[in-house]
């Protein structure tokens, strides 16, 4: 056969693609579990980190399994749901907060005028996570996203039994410039957040990211945290994410059931 | 690309023979490595190296990966030369390549997750890596398949040395660090050293092969151009 002739080619390009997808479906299919494991592992370490829990040297499962406890909550309404009152097909351990929020049956668009945080959807349930200790409730970790300059960041932040102070912040998403914006993973910024104050007296949101260095002098330093140098709209990104998710459109109406049914908590 | 097939031609140290000598192999394996450095000579592939080199260790990765795919894309086109209808070469030179891409962003999701998470898409962009192409349709369409791989590798080494050399003067300068290791304290953590922001974003990797081909033209001037 010719090696330009009309069959010649069209069996070269059958057969190439033939092997081609049997290479590229096999190590799909050999590496998905590993994938699937990574990135649910990848999501236990961020909570943990954001519950403080976090050591390198112990096994993540195990502290996730002894000390944390999911929480599916109902976001409009702050209402918490039993495991036999789950929706079908959300489960802890497959959910995943971007693919429920573009999901026409989990999710909804948030009115633009409401949309602080440039989120656009947002899942109908979430699960939060409650960090025990002795049976008594240590903190509670909130997943929280928003914009930045040029990426939405996902991420956590807790708030101790009080339900007012924060003890932690932590983005396990983003894509922001490294050493601007990237500066949401530095250790330093994040140390800044532990014993912040999420809510003035009167029980408004007051956290917030402000541009610049906190002074320390000021009435509202409890309230406030160091911007990211060089990194202004990330960091205006920042401070709408938090008012945004711990306001009333937010984990407002569930922090509330939280304090009045202690018990249930 | 035109250039890449031209270049070739001219090349001297081309082998035509089926047989391999030691001193050709080492001239395939390194003669790109600084001589004829497929971003600082034949200036190929530049855009992934502004986008990667941010650290380091995304730089090796990426690195690991583009010699993966060169290596294999070289082998598997030079050894089906023979059969590849000139009217579809391109196609099946993208065909290959492709799969060898998704396979090497499925091995680094599974086993480099964090990195992967930091290379995004820019693993996926490796097919339109215009060297990868280049050496397909200017070296392994017309040479032996062991010769092909050496040349993928060697055009690997010299993409690398280049991606790791940027990504060694972004991290350091513009965050202090290496490997995500402090080197220089930085001022912000009560060191003495003010971090450069500009090496953290892309117009820097310009700046620096600008230097790296200033220098090793320096130390080479044969790789000048003549007027």
């Amino acid at each position: 056969m010719q090696n330009d002739s009309i069959q010649k080619t069209i069996f070269v390009a059958v057969a190439l693609c033939l092997v081609c997808s049997l290479f590229v479906s096999l190590a799909a299919v050999s590496l998905h579990d590993i994938q699937k494991e990574n990135k649910r592992l990848d999501k236990v370490k961020n909570i943990l980190i954001a519950g403080g829990l976090y050591d390198p040297s112990v096994d993540i499962q195990s502290v996730y399994e002894n000390k944390v406890v999911p929480l599916l909550i109902k976001l409009d309404t702050g209402q918490i749901l039993n495991s036999e009152e789950y929706p079908n097909g959300i489960d802890v351990d497959t959910y995943d907060i971007k693919k429920m929020a573009a999901d026409p049956t989990f999710g909804h668009p948030v009115d633009s005028d409401r949309d602080i945080a440039n989120i656009r959807n947002r899942p109908k349930y979430i699960f939060v996570y409650k960090v025990m200790e002795d049976d008594k409730l240590q903190r509670i970790i909130l997943p929280i996203y928003g914009y930045g300059l040029w990426s939405t960041l996902y991420g956590f932040v807790s708030l101790g039994s009080d339900l007012q102070s924060i003890q932690g912040i932590t983005f396990y998403e983003h894509g922001e410039t490294p050493g601007l914006g990237g500066e949401v993973d530095n250790a330093r910024w994040k140390g800044l957040w532990p014993g912040k104050q999420a809510y003035d007296d009167a029980g408004d949101v007051a956290i917030s990211v402000i541009k610049g260095q906190v002074n320390p002098k000021s009435a509202k330093a409890k309230y406030q945290v160091d911007g990211l140098s060089g990194a202004t709209i990330t960091t205006r990104g920042l401070d709408s994410m938090l008012k945004y998710w711990l306001g009333n459109e937010g984990y407002g109406r569930f922090l509330d059931t939280l304090k009045q049914g202690g018990a249930r908590g | 690309m035109a250039e890449v097939i031209e270049r070739e031609e001219q090349a001297p140290e081309v082998p035509s023979s089926p047989s391999l000598t030691a001193k050709e192999a080492k001239s395939l394996l390194f003669t790109p490595v600084f001589d004829d450095n497929p971003i600082g000579r034949q200036v190929l592939g530049v855009c992934s190296a502004l986008a990667v080199t941010t650290k380091l260790e995304t730089s090796i990765v990426m690195s690991m990966a583009v010699i993966f795919v060169m290596a294999l894309s070289n082998i598997s086109v030079s050894l089906i030369r023979n059969h590849i209808p000139s009217s579809v070469r391109i196609i099946v030179q993208m065909t290959i390549i492709a799969a060898l891409v998704i396979i090497a962003d499925e091995a680094i999701q599974a086993f480099a997750y964090n990195i992967s998470k930091q290379l995004s898409i820019f693993v996926g962009l490796i097919i339109t890596n215009c060297i990868i192409m280049g050496r397909a349709e200017g070296f392994a369409m017309k040479n032996p398949p062991t010769h092909s791989l050496l040349d993928g590798l060697g055009n690997g080494f010299g993409y690398s040395t280049i991606l790791i050399v940027v990504g060694f003067f972004r991290e350091l300068l513009g965050s202090g660090k290496l490997l995500g290791v402090d080197v220089l304290p930085l001022i912000t953590e009560g060191g003495w050293y003010m971090p450069n922001g500009l090496m953290l974003l892309s117009p820097s990797a310009f700046f620096l092969i600008g230097f790296f081909i200033w220098v090793v033209r320096a130390w080479k001037p044969e790789q000048v151009e003549e007027d």
